[in-house]
């Protein structure tokens, strides 16, 4: 059974977003998502200042056999991309939820309506069989 | 649900993500692809190849019928177990499938084909042998493992009587042996030094499970295929096919045009394309910028436009490597096309990797 964290949302593809204490959000993809995808060898993360739609492709994590977007949980702009994931595309690997974040974002509004709780979140995976 | 090899319930035991390859649910990786694919560089892997399709060809006539059958020439072989890999063309020289031929006897040969092509390959083997008196036999009763790495040899005797041991070692490259009830032939599809043991279906997992004892770890698909990428062979399907001939699949070096007077089905279109030239090659590509390269994409050439045929992240060189099909000519770099942005890729000669060796900067 993969980590699902309780401090955390979720969305039904398989990103995590935590709130920050500055009102920006953090989003990376879950501990299921990259076991599923295996060893992940590159990743693509948005430039600071990209403004995204919810749902909108916001990165790409690609693993030794395939490439897969990542979409954006929620409409806002870009405050970083972590800059680790150049050189250690590993870390989403090896600590999904933490060193492995992808991308920063300043939400455009304080609505949260289609994100998962950590139980619903763990529900899906259930059902997945997983 | 798909075809099983006789070790399918032992890799779901193992733990291994099963997909469908070809019709068959295969183990694409147990653990970890990336270390999978380093222990065969640096020690010693062990491959259920089981999918793939061994035929046995019989018959006074079978050496004859084979020099008609495939591009590369048999009457090459003379040496009994020795290896021989070919492409078996159509009338227009497109590729119908890449095999491996042991010569046996000259009664007896031994093709191993690929197992999403078998039964297309069985039809057209079929139709073709009856002119020559040739019995056509599927050996659906065995199973196969493909050891592979430096140290893979010394470890896969280990399985055999001690009498045996010796003869195995002894194989040269390319070279395989009838032992007791196992066929082990010192070939392989990974770059590295091995055998493939063709065993009885029913010595199948137990003789897994005394590799794994040995040190040898189970290995995937996925692993096999960033193996042979970097080794510089071909996969049937991504880098050649119906559509395409050896002259632009980088396997001319397989098509024997001497002597002159062997007939062989292909050969008219293939001396066309030969004296024409062909339009088309498949090169190496190491990529300069991050990234990865994958099939399907496209690749400005400064002759035109070509497309990935096979493309990956390389283990070994820790950067992306493929191959492509463009347009023929002294080119040194092109462009590739990877989700809209244009990254620079450098021409090399493969293989990117041999013998635990990176062969490419």
């Amino acid at each position: 059974m993969s980590q699902v964290p309780a401090d955390l949302h979720y969305t039904k593809s398989h990103e995590w977003v935590r709130e920050l204490a500055d009102g920006t959000v953090e989003i990376g993809i879950t501990d299921h998502a990259q076991h599923a995808l295996g060893d992940l060898v590159f990743a693509e993360v948005p430039d600071t200042g990209r403004v995204l739609g919810a749902g909108e492709p916001c990165a790409v994590v690609e693993s030794v056999k395939a490439a897969s977007d990542v979409y954006c949980p929620m409409a806002g702009e870009v405050t970083a991309g972590n800059p680790e994931l150049a050189k250690a595309p590993e870390l989403i690997n090896q600590d999904a939820f933490g060193r492995g974040w992808l991308l920063r974002l300043r939400p455009a509004s304080a609505a949260r309506g289609a994100l998962l709780s950590a139980a619903e979140y763990a529900e899906l995976l259930r059902a997945e069989g997983s | 649900m798909g075809r099983h090899t006789p070790l399918y319930d032992l890799h779901r035991t193992l733990g291994a993500r099963l997909v469908d390859f070809g019709g068959w649910d295969m183990p694409v990786q147990y653990a970890s692809q990336i270390e999978e694919h380093h222990a065969v560089r640096r020690a010693a892997g062990v491959f259920d190849v089981s999918h793939m399709c061994v035929v046995d060809l019989t018959g006074a006539r079978t050496r004859e019928f084979l020099r008609y059958l495939i591009a590369n020439d048999v009457g090459k072989l003379t040496r009994a177990g020795k290896a021989l890999y070919s492409c078996m063309l159509n009338e227009t020289g497109g590729v119908i499938d890449d095999l491996i031929v042991y010569f046996l006897t000259d009664a007896a040969f031994r093709l191993v084909v690929n197992a999403g092509t078998r039964d297309k390959d069985l039809k057209w083997i079929r139709r073709h042998a009856q002119d020559f008196g040739v019995e056509v036999r599927e050996r659906a009763d065995l199973a196969m493992l493909a050891v592979q790495g430096p140290q893979a040899r010394q470890k896969a005797v280990g399985l055999l009587a001690a009498g045996d041991r010796e003869r195995a070692l002894a194989l040269p490259a390319f070279v395989g042996a009838q032992l007791a009830d196992w066929f082990i032939a010192r070939t392989g599809y990974t770059g590295e030094d091995g055998f493939e043991m063709m065993l009885p279906a029913g010595h199948a997992v137990d003789a897994w499970l005394a590799l794994n004892a040995l040190g040898v770890v189970s290995c995937g698909l996925g692993a096999r295929d960033t193996l042979r990428l970097e080794a510089g062979m071909n996969l049937y399907g991504n880098d050649m096919d119906e559509s395409t001939h050896p002259f632009e699949s980088g396997l001319g070096w397989t098509v024997a045009l001497e002597p002159a007077e062997r007939r062989f089905i292909g050969r008219e279109a293939l001396q066309r394309v030969k004296a024409a030239g062909s339009a088309r090659e498949l090169i190496g590509l190491v990529l300069e910028d991050r990234g990865v390269l994958r099939s399907h994409q496209k690749v400005i050439a400064p002759g035109g436009t070509g497309e990935i045929t096979s493309g990956t992240f390389s283990p070994t060189l820790e950067r992306s490597i493929a191959f492509a099909r463009i347009p023929s000519g002294p080119v040194a770099r092109v462009e590739v096309d990877i989700r809209g942005k244009l990254l620079a890729a450098r021409r090399v000669k493969p293989p990117f990797v041999r013998a635990g060796k990176a062969l490419v900067s």
